[in-house]
């Protein structure tokens, strides 16, 4: 199987759909002529042309709603936001248009767009270009959230994301586009709403999603050489969707759970997750459920500081060690 | 007597055409007096934003349209919907939140769909709905055909920045979309002199490179013929056209506030009652000799009627289903 990069894997995902589907164009700052502000639209001007590989202003709420509109009349819309960051300014458009011209319309009219784009903290941009948006996003009905966290699965939801019939949002992180693992080559489809085991375990579950999968499975490899712990890391995938069923099921198994994301704790993603289990899994439960999120702060700029606010490994020991009464 | 045949029968087309719009209007103004009514007796709950005063504006822009053409609007859509061609059952039972209505009861008053007849909403934010007009504008170029896509907004909208990332991408992707700018005066209860630096809502064209004209509200067939221009420019190569097309509400904002009070006076709303659009096309039409008052009874009491088996169907209409809660949230 070939290795690609996580933006590769975009890459590939976009080219295949846009090649299969001429209902499908990318819109967006800098997709065209600069080949992506994060290169994950490198050759689709030159291969598809400039009616589908669209070139924008600067006006996230403008371009948005264009292509909602877009998606009104049958097109199948991927819009690209530089990041998330900026996407907050075509909040009204994903949220009082996307998500609700289907239901409102009395289902006449669906939104087949992706929105997607990096998401979460990179090295030292300071608070306003570092932050992680799935809470806010995954509230809304009529949406799907989906945050890959391999490349693998970054192909496939992206490819499920623009074949669904709904608007869906595909968080890339923004400090995952150059890591590699093995990409399926051609048809290759993540079901939104599956989460997946990227680690076996039996004493806790760690439950994460995007980079936080990263920050896991190294406190997974942490907690196997330094205690013997055999800590379970299941990837969410989809936020919404949340994959409930695969949730309980690793609970059952180890009676233990820490969730890690990168938002902010105050009605995280983690929140959620906590809801489901003492609702659903409480008789299962060993221990409080825990929780490692970024600090409670805008992200500072100073490096030092940043790391403090950061979910780290060790954070995640130290949550796993409490989980399991060790200290 | 000859010479004369052609020139008549073409008259006649436009003399039609001129009873086909009027007829339109009293349907919109009869419709609209039996909501404030319903409103009243609580048959219809929300906001509801009548558009007494502005009929001219929907009928002569819709009658220039094709079927095949896109219409978008804000949430004061009532008459685009009726002019449109949605039934006034359809439209009122929406209205009543009943499981007949053109949303099936989950828009109401400020969300009128229908997909058949390419009317693509009734929008709740203002401004919010520019951007889609420019996107179903650009579904038609993207595909090379030569539909064009009139959207519906107030001039407050023309604050807010979605109208202008609208006109401007419209503008540099050369997108044949219509921008109707209904320019009642008034967002609520704010005068647009109060807040707006540039009054004249056609000079924002300027900042676009977009064609623009001014255009008296009142008068049906100027507004037609204004829309007829725009829609040859937009058909032909797809440019967009801003139209400030000058009306007046004289209903209030919503059904919540008074005619006039705090914000207008009531002398000011009796002054632009004379210039009402459809005692205007009636003046006219009987100038020309070709409406008597027999006439304008009888297509008043057809609208009348219209509205009344509007209401009885919406009254008898069931609502939703409860099952209808959930469904519709996502498409399959």
């Amino acid at each position: 199987m070939p290795t690609l990069t996580y933006r590769d894997a975009l890459n590939q995902a976009l080219r295949e759909e846009m090649q299969r589907d001429t209902n499908v164009f990318l819109m967006g700052e800098e997709v065209g002529l600069y080949q992506g502000a994060y290169k994950v639209s490198r050759g689709l001007l030159e291969e598809f042309g400039p009616m589908r590989v669209v070139d924008t202003p600067i006006a996230e709420l403008g371009f948005a709603g264009l292509g909602v509109g877009a998606a009104m009349a049958g097109l199948r819309p991927v819009i690209e936001f530089m990041t998330w960051n900026f996407a907050v300014l075509a909040l009204d458009q994903i949220v009082n248009s996307a998500a609700k011209i289907l239901y409102e319309s009395g289902g006449q009219i669906p939104i087949p767009i992706v929105f997607r784009g990096p998401n979460g903290a990179a090295l030292q941009l300071a608070a306003q270009h570092s932050q992680a948006w799935e809470t806010w996003l995954a509230h809304i009905p009529g949406l799907k959230v989906v945050a890959p966290a391999t490349p693998a699965d970054a192909k496939g939801l992206l490819k499920s994301a623009i074949r669904d019939n709904n608007p869906v949002i595909v968080l890339e992180g923004e400090m995952l586009y150059n890591t590699k693992g093995e990409v399926p080559d051609g048809e290759y489809l993540v079901p939104i709403g599956k989460a997946d085991v990227k680690r076996d375990g039996r004493d806790v579950t760690l439950l994460c999603h995007s980079k936080t999968v990263t920050t896991a499975l190294k406190a997974a490899e942490l907690l196997a050489g330094q205690e013997g712990v055999s800590a379970e890391v299941l990837d969410l995938r989809s936020l919404r969707p949340l994959d409930e069923a695969a949730i309980l099921a690793s609970l059952r198994k180890t009676n233990r759970a820490v969730v890690v994301e990168e938002g902010w704790p105050h009605c995280g993603i983690g929140a959620q997750v906590v809801d489901l289990i003492q609702r659903d899994a409480f008789d299962h439960l060993d221990a409080p459920v825990l929780r490692v999120t970024q600090a409670d702060v805008p992200l500072p700029y100073n490096k030092q500081l940043e790391r403090l606010a950061k979910p780290s490994p060790d954070k995640v020991v130290a949550a796993v060690r409490r989980v399991l009464y060790l200290d | 007597m000859t010479t004369a045949t052609a020139p008549a029968s073409k008259d006649g087309a436009q003399v039609e055409l001129q009873r086909r719009m009027l007829r339109q209007m009293l349907l919109i103004r009869r419709f609209e007096e039996k909501a404030a009514e319903s409103y009243a007796l609580g048959k219809i709950g929300g906001f509801c934003h009548l558009y007494i005063g502005q009929e001219a504006v929907a009928v002569g822009s819709l009658a220039a349209l094709r079927d095949d053409d896109y219409v978008i609007s804000s949430y004061r859509e009532h008459g685009q919907a009726l002019a449109r061609g949605i039934p006034a059952t359809a439209v009122m039972a929406e209205l009543f939140g009943k499981a007949t209505g053109c949303s099936k009861g989950k828009g109401g008053s400020m969300h009128l769909f229908d997909a058949s007849k390419r009317f693509m909403g009734g929008h709740g934010i203002v401004g919010g709905h520019i951007p889609l007009a420019a996107g179903l504008g650009f579904a038609i170029r993207y595909r090379g055909g030569d539909q064009v896509c009139l959207c519906f907004f107030g001039e407050a909208a023309v604050n807010i920045g979605a109208f202008h990332e609208a006109l401007n991408m419209a503008s540099v992707y050369k997108l044949p979309v219509i921008f109707c700018c209904e320019n009642n005066h008034y967002g609520m209860g704010t005068a647009f002199d109060r807040v707006a630096a540039v009054t004249d809502v056609v000079e924002h064209a300027c900042s676009y490179d977009m064609a623009a004209e001014l255009v008296n509200g009142m008068d049906v067939s100027a507004v037609y013929e204004a829309t007829q221009r725009a829609v040859r420019r937009a058909r032909s190569g797809g440019h967009p056209t801003l139209l400030e097309v000058r009306t007046y509400r004289f209903m209030g904002h919503s059904m919540s506030d008074p005619l006039h009070g705090v914000y207008r006076t009531k002398e000011e709303v009796e002054e632009q009652k004379k210039r009402d659009p459809i005692s205007h096309l009636v003046l006219a039409l009987k100038e020309e000799g070709v409406l008597d008052d027999a006439a304008l009874e009888a297509l008043d009491q057809e609208a009348r009627a219209v509205v009344e088996e509007a209401v009885k169907f919406a009254e008898a209409s069931p609502d939703p289903d409860p099952s209808e809660l959930g469904t519709h949230v996502l498409a399959d």
